[in-house]
């Protein structure tokens, strides 16, 4: 038993600085050190890899319960493994939405046995994602899965009321309110991003200010009422304006962006191949270029993947009748180090900010997010920068393949991750 | 031409003079006592039908009729379709069965393109409207009826120069879409003229003029097509009412008598008489809308002609019966 629990990497770059040796032991990080040796230990020799914390998804959708044929607990995090996570919020809309105790605290044993990673369970916010009446939230705060993140994800708690409670209701247990924010009567039918695009290929328009006019709202509410406000998957550049005013306040506002938002354009549902359909949709160039910016310099806190498996039929169809989404776990490091590390705009350290440490910390959760460094819990993910490769969601560990980068080659892969000190993903193949 | 007809982008200015010029060959076949070619015997034409439209189906129809196709019509309604078969179970059906072509007329916008483009199906597609995003061969009679009009039908003519004004809901019309692309790559300057409600945001890159007064913009155009306007939109707050609608963007007689005297006015059909056009300028000799259907099912035969005609394995060329425009055609088709 102690031979697989204590494991030497040798020669890592700590943080993407000059290179380290780490040593983990049990559960812990034992030490961090040159030239260290260790008796029986499984060695990891890690010249020119990169060692970062374990990362953290605030977003992901394991759709289990009820929607098992698109993803699992088990596949969603075997995915997360692969990915280098280790830890996922799986949002609460599920059938039955996760707004009770009992189903938060079953999606979040199901993450316990699975192993791979850990399952921080949000709740919804409202009653079966109506946005009609608040769901116990304290009940979920106070069961096995300690819900602090809140989201009708999918859905936008547009009834001012409603957020304005909800907003204060959680300040009871500091936990936070995630927003999808979508003005629903101006996104009535929205099929992509309104624009120059929509208005040549006859796709009703998803217009930005749908989204920044309920930030706008959300933060003005989170600041009156003294509470905390999460806005997920920002993606346009008005977003990012009003966020950074907000923060220019001081208000406690918090924003998430998607890899696939710092990357693709809606200049691809051109193909109307509905790969590229996606809620919020993919915006402008103008609008990636805004959103790198504010990632790289704090105005936005944290890259989420939003990862959203659908079956093949839900997506080899016409697009009108397509669901929304895509998978995101097991590219979204290499979207990040794409766009933003190759472009300059990012240091390693920094992506360990945006992925571990920050999400972390807005959804306080403890053991994740933590610096390697000796004592802390041995929650870290290895990557090898220079590898490069087409992505082939055939060979995922998900259960979807909805990826909208098949073909693309990316750099970057993820390697080795350990969860408390126990690897789960070994030279690039889940344990 | 290319493999298919799924927008007017896809047609240069030669592909479509090609397709006016085949058409008004074809067109003197229905001046005939027996109206067929035997050109397409033997090749199997599927109307597929996602949406209600008994006038594009019966011109597609009658089209590949008088070119000696079998025609198929598989309707959305009552078939599996209704019983929730995809699309894309509904294409290998019909390639299972052979389709050498396949007109599609669906609700959603970019369908056809997806069936062109999906590996579902072989044979050609033809977009006979989708959603609010094309109609091109709409487009095309369009043209063909206008060319008649304003230039005597002539062969290799193009709208060089002519001002052709498009009124009405461009926002959700793939009429107007098609038109705009097409009226422009054949030479024509375009305006299309609506409330602000009703013009799609995005518009400042399409290739035309926008306009909010109709009045400005009618003594300056040598056609004016007035596009249908559903109800349904008051209800959406596009605009107040009908009445209103009626009164700033309608065509009425007195507005007509402000064109020059040979402009012409054009409807796709159906007409709503009293909302975007009042019956004593639908009844006009100015309008062309009676023309326009007739001029649907030559165009229809035409891409038929110059998509299927010969290309398939095994296909004879057509003897006797070929036109002198098709003529013209193989040799810039290679």
């Amino acid at each position: 038993m102690s031979d697989t629990q204590r494991t030497l990497i040798r020669g890592a770059r700590l943080l993407g600085g000059p290179a380290r040796d780490v040593l983990i032991d049990g559960e812990t990080v034992a030490e961090v050190g040159d030239g260290l040796t260790a008796e029986g230990a499984t060695v990891v020799e890690a010249e020119g890899r990169v060692l970062l914390p374990g990362l953290v998804d605030l977003h992901t959708h394991l759709r289990e319960p009820g929607r098992e044929d698109s993803e699992t607990v088990l596949t969603g995090t075997r995915a997360a493994a692969s990915g280098g996570f280790t830890a996922v919020h799986a949002m609460a809309n599920t059938f039955p939405v996760a707004d009770t105790a009992g189903v938060v605290e079953q999606v979040w044993r199901l993450g316990r046995a699975s192993g791979y990673c850990d399952v921080q369970p949000v709740g919804a916010v409202t009653v079966g994602l109506g946005g009609k009446q608040l769901a116990e939230l304290g009940a979920m705060h106070e069961s096995a899965a300690g819900v602090v993140v809140f989201s009708d994800d999918g859905k936008c708690v547009d009834d001012a009321v409603i957020m304005r409670r909800a907003l204060e209701y959680v300040k009871a247990f500091d936990g936070v309110i995630a927003q999808h924010a979508q003005e629903p009567r101006l996104t009535e039918g929205a099929q992509m991003n309104e624009g120059v695009v929509s208005a040549e290929l006859g796709l009703a328009g998803w217009p930005a200010v749908a989204e920044e006019s309920i930030i706008a709202r959300d933060v003005l509410l989170a600041a009156h009422v003294g509470s905390r406000v999460h806005v997920c998957h920002l993606s346009t550049a008005g977003s990012v304006e009003l966020v950074r005013w907000a923060k220019s306040k001081g208000w406690r506002v918090t924003a998430e962006v998607t890899p696939h938002h710092l990357l693709l354009t809606d200049e691809l549902v051109r193909s109307y191949d509905p790969v590229y359909k996606v809620n919020p949709p993919l915006r402008t160039e103008q609008d990636v270029l805004a959103l790198r910016e504010a990632l790289a310099d704090g105005t936005i806190d944290c890259v989420a993947t939003d990862h959203a498996p659908h079956p093949h039929e839900d997506k080899d169809c016409e697009w009108g009748a397509a669901a929304m989404g895509m998978v995101g776990l097991e590219t979204a490091l290499s979207v990040v180090q794409h766009t933003m590390v190759d472009t300059g705009l990012l240091d390693w350290s920094q992506v360990a900010d945006r992925m571990s440490t920050r999400p972390a910390a807005i959804g306080r959760l403890p053991g994740h997010g933590r610096p390697v460094a000796a004592g802390e819990p041995a929650n870290l993910t290895l990557l090898d920068p220079a590898h490069r490769a087409p992505v082939e969601p055939g060979a995922f560990a998900s259960r979807s393949r909805n990826s909208p980068y098949r073909g693309l080659e990316l750099p970057g892969r993820v390697t080795d991750t350990w969860l408390r000190g126990r690897a789960t993903l070994r030279n690039g193949a889940l344990v | 031409m290319k493999h298919h007809l799924i927008s007017a982008a896809d047609l240069t200015r030669d592909d479509a003079v090609l397709i006016l010029d085949t058409a008004e060959e074809l067109s003197r076949v229905a001046g005939r006592p027996i109206k067929k070619l035997p050109t397409l015997r033997g090749r199997t034409v599927v109307n597929l039908f996602f949406e209600d439209s008994t006038r594009t189906r019966i011109s597609f129809e009658a089209a590949a009729k008088r070119l000696s196709a079998d025609v198929i019509n598989f309707s959305a309604k009552g078939s599996s379709v209704s019983k929730g078969e995809s699309l894309k179970d509904t294409a290998l059906t019909l390639q299972a069965m052979g389709a050498d072509a396949v007109v599609i007329r669906h609700h959603d916008s970019g369908a056809p393109h997806r069936l062109a483009t999906s590996g579902w199906i072989g044979g050609h597609v033809v977009n006979a409207g989708d959603g609010t995003h094309e109609h091109p061969t709409q487009a095309l009679l369009d043209a063909f009826a206008l060319r008649r009009r304003l230039a005597g039908g002539e062969p290799g003519a193009d709208l060089a120069g002519r001002r052709v004004t498009i009124v009405g809901d461009i926002l959700h019309s793939r009429v107007a879409r098609s038109n705009v692309r097409l009226l422009t790559t054949l030479g024509a300057e375009v305006t299309v003229v609506a409330p602000p409600t009703l013009v799609p945001v995005g518009v400042e890159r399409w290739p035309c003029a926008v306009s909010y007064d109709l009045d400005a913009v009618l003594p300056d155009s040598d056609a004016v097509m007035m596009l249908r306007v559903q109800r349904e939109r008051m209800n959406a707050a596009y605009f107040p009412t009908e009445r209103e609608y009626a009164r700033r963007y309608g065509l009425d007689g007195e507005r007509m008598a402000r064109m020059p005297e040979h402009a012409v006015v054009m409807h796709p059909g159906p007409m709503n008489r009293g909302m975007e056009i009042t019956a004593e300028v639908a009844d006009s000799p100015r309008c062309t809308v009676v023309e326009q259907v007739s001029a649907g099912v030559d165009v229809r035969m035409a891409v038929l002609y110059l998509l299927l005609g010969g290309a398939g394995p095994g296909d004879e060329e057509p003897k006797g019966a070929t036109p002198r425009g098709a003529e013209a055609t193989q040799g810039k088709r290679a």
